[in-house]
Parts: structure tokens; C-alpha cells; sequence
């Protein structure tokens, strides 16, 4: 048994004795990741179908630059939303720096695009089999964007997952506009590079099963109901 | 757009028909796929479209319900009111598109795109569910359904709108002879109610059984347009001569 193996027990045993610390990180991880994955699916859903359905000028370079920004990297966000929020940003006043709400925010301008040009991929392609039908019923392009995010329901949950995923995963925008502050902003990835830094693997690599355990049953459950949902409703 | 919807729902009922076709060409990526077509289609004939693969059936059908623009030449309908024009026409494709929702939504949908009041939606969209012989399948996701089944919630949503045209294109030519046999009888029920009928088909079967007028094209040409039973006693063009016969065209 070396040093993983005693830390790997370790943090079996600290995920099994449900730990508090450890649920807390993992409870505030959820309510981050989850909130920026809602609210940019709001935003995300109609602005990426709207690009899908719509035809005006520059609407290829702007697919173009929104695929790109898919790879977006956390700590660039990290730090535009840090300079946002900082004391002497334009929104300092609001004091939001350093709390749940920031981490929220940079993480849902992190996805946004990612959700957004995957649903645009997914209704392109609803639409190209939809136009000719939806013409002759004279539902208008804007007017189709509804009916083809509905009709897309199934695929489009697969978009929201790889939000969920580069969301839950990433540390370098929550790091810096959270602060990793025991109780109040640290979340799963912040501590598992703070507590490797500082030498404490069992709680790093509990934290670490728990996350790809996470991202497993979540994968797993969105699966099995898009499947069940596909054969009860078509 | 609320109030174009509004006049164009209770415009009152000038006649639509007769279509006018006038020197229809169209052409993509520099072939010419219908070349100045020119014919009158009129009230109460069913009219069958026919000619062997390539030959512009579904091209000429597109152009007419304006799913698409011609290079050269237009499409003149009795009505000049394109709102109306468009509205009073149906249009069932060879594979239907049934959006993910239940049969029932699907004719709704079709007649809220319509400017059908929502009252009046479900039990407009129920008595044409019957008609095509679907009532009992209402509530079942459309796109569980049978093939056949579906180009019946196909007519169904074509016919709820009540439209003064139908077009069909190959609407059978994916389905068994039973489901066939039932999409005819709908086809003839739609007639009878006074709906003109528009369908391209090469099942020379159906074309007998269906037609009252037929309209041969080949290569993107008009060859023939005359009442059926003259046509198949005595077609006038080699073209029609040696499609009749089950020849292999050029």
C-alpha cells in the first residue's frame, strides 16, 4: 500500500461517514453548477435557435465566433468578471465579489456559448427536415423557434449536460471570482487544488470520486430518461 | 401581422381556383429542372401530375403552393392576396413531418398557425381526426404511429384547415396497398367535399383510379395535359406513348 493507496481508503472512508465538510462542498457545487447551467439555458436555448432559424448578414461569422467561444478558458472569465465585480469595477458597488452569486455568474457566461451552439447545431438540423412542412403551415421563422426547441427536447438535453459538465469541472473562473473561502465559496475543484497544494490527499481525492461520481449518475439518469422519454413519446 | 391574420381569416370567399401557370421555369445550379411550363388548373377536376423520375412533378407542385421561387415565369391564382392565397392551400409531402407531440397538438398546431381561434382549435382538429379515421388515436404521440397512420394525421391536419386546394405529392408512394387504399378514399372523400386536387404520382394505378385530368411532363416539359380517359386511350406524345407501355424512358 503506498501513499494513494492509504489516501484512496481515506477518502472512501470520508465520503461513506458522510463527512460535513465534504457534503458541504459537494452540496455548494451542485447549487452553483446547476444555477449558471439554468440561467444560461434561459438565455442560451432561444439565442441559439434563434441563430439557426434566422438569416441576416454576418450571422456565419457569428456561429463561427460563438463556436469558438465553446472554448472559452475559465480563467479568462475568471478574470473579466473578476475586474467586473472588484471594488473599483462598473459593478463593484454590488458587492458581489467573493460570493456563491459571482461564481454563479462567471460559470453561466462560461456555458452559455457551449449551450448555445449546440443548440443551434440541433435545430439547424430539426429545421432542415421541418421547413418545407412548417412553410406550408405559414409558421413564420420566428414563430417556429418554440415548436423546434420543443421538438428538440430530447437532443437539446444533451447540450445541457455538457453545460452541466464543463461547469461542475472547471476552476479557474470560480477560484477567482469565489476566493475558495472555507464554508462560504469553496466548491469541489478549488479544494481539491487547495487541499493537494497543501498535502491533504484523502480529502482531494474524496472530492475527486465524488465528482466523477457525480458526473457518472448524472450522465447515467439524463440517459436512461431520454431513452424512456423517446419510447413513451416519440 | 395580427391584423393581416385577422383580415385574411375573415376575407370573404372569392374564389382561389383557377390557377394559372405562366411560362414556369426554374433552375438550379445551372440545370433546368422545369422549363416554360404554361397550363390553367380549375375547379372540381382532380388533377394528376405525372412523368417518370426527374421529369418536375414535385418541382411544379412546390412552385405552385410557393414553397419555392421560379427562375422565369409565375404562378397566378384567381385571389391576389398572398396571405389568403397561402392560406387556402394544403400541402402533403411524400414522408410526413409530425412535429414530437401528441396527434391531437399536431392538427392544433396546423390550425393555430392558421389563425383558428383557440376555442374552435380541438374540436375542429378532432372532427378531421375522425374523418381520416384517427379519432381513437388522439392522444398517442405522432410519431409512434404507422407510416401509414401518419400520412392519415398528415390529412387530417391538411384537411382541419379546410383548404381549396390539395397537393399531394407521392403521398403513397412509401405505404402498402391497404394504407394506400385508405389515403384514396380520403383523397376521394376531399373531393367530394369540393377540395381541388393536385397530385403527382408514378403509380400509373393510382394515376387510373385517381384521375380526372391528367398533366404528363417529361424532362421539365409540359408534354400532355388532357382529361384522363383520353390520355390513357390515346396518348398523343411518344413520351407518354412509351410510359404508358412500362418502356424505359430516357
Amino acid at each position: 500500500m503506498t501513499e494513494l493507496g492509504r489516501a484512496a481508503a481515506a477518502a472512501l472512508d470520508l465520503i461513506l461517514s458522510g463527512d460535513a465538510e465534504l457534503a458541504g462542498i459537494v452540496g455548494l457545487s451542485l447549487q452553483v453548477s446547476l444555477s449558471a447551467v439554468l440561467i444560461a439555458a434561459l438565455v442560451a436555448m432561444p439565442a441559439g435557435a434563434l441563430l439557426a432559424v434566422l438569416r441576416f448578414p454576418g450571422r456565419g461569422l457569428l456561429v463561427v465566433l460563438l463556436n469558438a467561444l465553446m472554448g472559452l478558458p475559465p480563467v479568462v472569465v475568471g478574470l473579466l468578471v473578476y475586474l467586473a465585480l472588484s471594488r473599483a469595477g462598473p459593478l463593484g458597488s454590488w458587492g458581489l465579489l467573493f460570493t456563491p452569486t459571482a461564481m454563479i455568474v462567471a460559470q453561466a457566461i462560461l456555458v452559455t456559448p457551449i449551450i448555445a451552439a449546440l443548440t443551434r447545431q440541433t435545430v439547424a438540423d430539426l429545421q432542415e427536415e421541418y421547413r418545407e412542412q412548417l412553410a406550408s403551415l405559414g409558421v413564420r421563422p420566428l414563430a417556429a423557434v418554440p415548436a423546434l426547441l420543443w421538438d428538440a427536447r430530447f437532443s437539446l438535453l444533451t447540450a445541457l449536460l455538457a453545460g452541466l459538465g464543463r461547469a461542475v469541472a472547471e476552476v479557474g473562473a470560480v477560484i477567482i471570482v469565489g476566493g475558495n473561502i472555507a464554508g462560504v465559496t469553496r466548491v469541489m475543484t478549488t479544494a481539491i487544488a487547495l487541499e493537494t497544494s497543501k498535502g491533504d490527499l484523502p480529502l482531494a481525492l474524496g472530492l475527486g470520486m465524488v465528482l466523477v461520481a457525480l458526473a457518472v449518475a448524472i450522465n447515467a439518469t439524463a440517459f436512461g430518461a431520454q431513452g424512456l422519454l423517446r419510447r413513451v413519446q416519440g | 401581422m395580427f391584423l393581416a391574420r385577422l383580415v385574411a381569416a375573415t376575407a370573404p370567399d372569392e374564389p382561389l381556383l383557377p390557377l394559372s401557370v405562366e411560362n414556369l421555369t426554374f433552375e438550379a445550379g445551372g440545370t433546368r429542372l422545369l422549363d416554360n411550363v404554361s397550363l390553367t388548373l380549375g375547379q372540381g377536376m382532380r388533377t394528376v401530375v405525372m412523368g417518370p423520375n426527374g421529369a418536375g412533378k414535385s418541382l411544379l407542385l412546390r412552385l405552385c403552393h410557393g414553397l419555392l421561387r421560379p427562375t422565369r415565369g409565375r404562378v397566378r391564382w384567381a385571389l391576389d392576396d398572398g396571405e389568403a392565397v397561402r392560406r387556402r392551400q394544403a400541402f402533403v409531402f411524400q414522408r410526413p413531418v409530425l412535429l414530437r407531440r401528441s396527434t391531437l397538438a399536431n392538427v392544433t398546431f396546423a390550425l393555430a398557425h392558421a389563425g383558428v381561434t383557440l376555442r374552435c382549435r380541438r374540436d375542429r382538429a378532432m372532427e378531421a381526426l375522425e374523418r381520416v379515421g384517427l379519432g381513437h388515436l388522439a392522444g398517442r404521440p405522432a410519431r409512434l404511429l404507422s407510416g401509414g397512420e401518419q400520412q392519415r394525421v398528415a390529412l387530417a391536419r391538411a384537411w382541419a384547415i379546410r383548404p381549396d386546394v390539395l397537393f399531394l405529392d407521392e403521398a403513397t408512394a412509401n405505404l402498402d396497398p391497404s394504407a394506400t387504399r385508405t389515403i384514396e378514399g380520403i383523397v376521394q372523400a376531399m373531393h367530394e367535399a369540393g377540395v381541388k386536387i393536385v397530385l403527382t404520382t408514378h403509380d400509373l394505378g393510382q394515376a387510373r383510379r385517381l384521375a380526372d385530368e391528367i398533366v404528363f411532363l417529361h424532362k421539365g416539359r409540359l408534354v400532355e395535359h388532357r382529361p384522363a380517359a383520353a390520355f390513357f386511350e390515346r396518348p398523343r406524345s411518344e413520351q407518354a406513348r412509351a410510359f404508358l407501355d412500362g418502356r424505359l424512358m430516357e
